[in-house]
């Protein structure tokens, strides 16, 4: 395996994302917290802000301690927080300039979330759970069915379209998210510690499905701090005090993420 | 997002917490079952003087010996009215307000027929006139008549409890009864009138004048003369020329020393009626404050929601879902409530009215029904609108942090 670190202007024109000095800062005067600040700027202790391109097709993990800032850049990146400073282009939009409502069809169009507390919408069935993105989207009920069946029957839960999320274990509960993350077939899916309450075996299911996701081409951000989970990652970037510190390319965006080139499973 | 939806969501959201939603139900039916059930007592309480009015005679006037101001009675003697004071009115040709006169006197006495003793609430002996100037109307049989009157015939008119008592299931007329010792023919029945107090206007023998002062009170005077008017309009003309000739007769020039007293009834029970329709209001009010408080304890049950769900509003809005369609929920949640609630509360109130209650059949206004149950869908929209704009104003990742 190589380990580059990767300097390079990105080569394609437009990446899924691109983050020009971005800050996000709690508190005020002495109390300021920034909690994603980037290099300082030359001789002085102002933070610079956070530069960063995604390239489509990428599958990038953010590793960092807590309080490192990694879940701060998620929620950013996810249109759920809004930056102190700075900008971010999704696809090509500048997300700072859209209101609440056009940022709620972000979320709901471009963006799949799967998050560590699975974040299930409790006392909802599995086939419910996934149907409720394209319920928001306007997709007619048949439609909406016939997806989140599909979607579920992907992540190998087709059978259990009518559990609630408490009849359902860890593992399944996490593929249900997935399920419902992809079925609005975003350009990007979001994963904050997917894996973080999940036992070993869940833990490879869950890889598998997102290795799976980004082998047919869906960009992938991924939040761990766990090697192993990284090493699923084509892209490695760590954080330490909202700054990244490295950027570790680990196999190139076009292809096959790596682990299912080693496994020698056809992307 | 189709309504459809949000509404199963809303149901979904209910059924979560079902003790909670009943108990926030409760308040909302507790409200509106009391706001239709207190008016219609109190419309019922109006309805029943109003139905006295009628069945007292709206044209009536009742003349009674004694003075109109009670304090100058030690003054001047009071003099009793007679059958003469009545003819002086009768006869008083020149008022076109008076209609018509009848003197009555009323004793009480105890009627036999077969072996069946019962003394009936009074015995009443006065003119044919009577009967149309109190709105007393036979069912069965006839009235007695003038000749009857001329020729102190002993014939009798029955209220209807006094010939249920007396005969039961025969039919009385044409029968003879035993009244104080005088055997009386049964000329007609009363058609029953209802009670609408302690005194049951129904249990009464109603004869000739003359054959009842023969028989039980002798030929002095009369206890009342009722007087009709000839219309409801004419009642205060009426009045005043029933005072004029019996100034007259009695020989008094002033009229604050009169010694006999004129009560309007149909002024008497308008004035009962405004005060009723002020309880009515009165109830109207106390409904309306436990409408209120159950409106409320939907906010507080919503607010309690939004604030539980803060995570699953984090995760919706995560979604996608558009500020419209968490307040769509919430509101949705909160109308849902108010909205069985109420419907249960005019299910309850419409039930509730079927029983009387303080001895006031309640009489359902169906404005309350309509009234009641809008309020309360308005107060679900009102104050849940507060909750549910604070659940659709929560930012996402505030939201999605909270634990």
């Amino acid at each position: 395996m190589q380990h580059v670190i990767d300097r390079r202007v990105p080569a394609k024109p437009v990446p899924v994302i691109r983050i020009s000095r971005l800050t996000k800062s709690y508190g005020h005067g002495d109390a300021t917290v920034h909690a994603l600040r980037g290099p300082s700027r030359p001789g002085t202790d102002e933070p610079a802000g956070v530069d960063l391109d995604i390239e489509q097709g990428d599958y990038v993990a953010v590793m960092g301690s807590s309080g490192s800032g990694k879940s701060t850049l998620m929620n950013i990146l996810g249109c759920l927080d809004i930056p102190t400073s700075g900008r971010y282009l999704l696809d090509g939009t500048d997300v700072g300039h859209l209101d609440e409502q056009q940022l709620a069809l972000v979320r709901n169009r471009k963006i799949g979330f799967v998050f560590q507390s699975f974040n299930l919408v409790p006392r909802t069935t599995a086939l419910a759970q996934v149907e409720l993105p394209l319920a928001y989207a306007g997709v007619r009920a048949a439609e909406r069915r016939r997806r989140a069946m599909a979607a579920l029957s992907l992540v190998g839960l087709g059978e259990r379209a009518g559990h609630k999320p408490n009849q359902l274990s860890g593992g399944q509960q996490q593929r249900v998210a997935v399920a419902r993350a992809l079925v609005t077939a975003p350009a990007m899916l979001l994963a904050d510690e997917p894996t973080g309450n999940l036992d070993s075996r869940s833990t490879e299911e869950v890889l598998g499905l997102i290795d799976g996701l980004n082998a047919t081409g869906r960009t992938v951000v991924l939040i761990t701090h766990e090697d192993e989970v990284a090493q699923h990652a084509k892209r490695v970037l760590r954080l330490v005090d909202g700054q990244i510190v490295s950027d570790v390319r680990q196999a190139p965006v076009d292809g096959p993420p790596p682990a299912l080139r080693r496994t020698g499973v056809p992307a | 997002m189709i309504l459809w939806q949000t509404l199963r969501f809303a149901v979904g959201g209910l059924a979560a917490n079902k003790v909670r939603s009943a108990l926030t139900m409760l308040g909302v039916l507790i409200g509106v079952a009391s706001v239709i059930l207190l008016l219609a007592v109190g419309n019922g309480s109006s309805q029943a003087v109003k139905d006295s009015i009628t069945s007292l005679g709206t044209n009536s006037l009742t003349v009674s010996a004694g003075s109109a101001a009670g304090g100058s009675r030690a003054t001047s003697s009071v003099k009793k009215l007679t059958v003469a004071d009545a003819k002086a009115l009768a006869s008083d040709t020149d008022s076109s307000a008076i209609k018509s006169v009848a003197p009555v006197v009323t004793t009480s006495a105890t009627a036999l027929y077969g072996n069946i003793s019962y003394s009936p609430g009074s015995v009443v002996g006065t003119y044919p006139a009577y009967f149309e100037t109190s709105n007393q109307k036979v069912a069965h049989g006839d009235y007695f008549t003038a000749d009857d009157v001329l020729g102190s015939r002993k014939v009798a008119v029955l209220g209807a409890t006094t010939a249920k008592q007396l005969f039961d299931t025969e039919d009385p007329v044409g029968k003879k009864i035993v009244l104080g010792g005088t055997p009386f023919t049964v000329v007609g029945v009363l058609a029953a009138k209802g009670g609408s107090g302690f005194t049951d206007p129904d249990d009464v023998v109603i004869a000739p004048l003359p054959t009842v002062q023969n028989a039980f009170t002798g030929f002095g005077a009369v206890n009342q003369i009722l007087v009709q008017a000839s219309s409801a309009d004419t009642t205060t003309a009426a009045q005043s020329e029933i005072t004029r000739v019996l100034l007259g007769t009695h020989a008094i020039t002033d009229p604050t020393k009169a010694d006999f007293r004129i009560t309007n009834q149909a002024s008497l029970l308008t004035a009962r009626e405004s005060t009723t329709k002020t309880f009515t209001v009165l109830l109207g009010a106390v409904a309306a404050i436990s409408l209120l408080v159950g409106g409320i304890g939907i906010t507080n049950i919503m607010l309690v929601t939004v604030t539980e769900r803060t995570r699953e509003i984090g995760i919706r809005k995560a979604l996608g879902a558009p500020r419209a369609v968490i307040l769509g929920q919430f509101l949705t949640e909160s109308t849902l409530l108010s909205v069985i609630g109420a419907g249960l509360g005019v299910a309850a109130g419409i039930v509730g009215s079927h029983f009387s209650i303080v001895g006031i059949k309640p009489v359902v206004i169906p404005e309350s029904v309509l009234g009641a149950f809008g309020i309360a869908v308005a107060i679900g929209l009102f104050f849940g609108s507060y909750p549910a704009n604070r659940a659709a104003s929560l930012r996402p990742i505030d939201a999605l942090r909270h634990e």
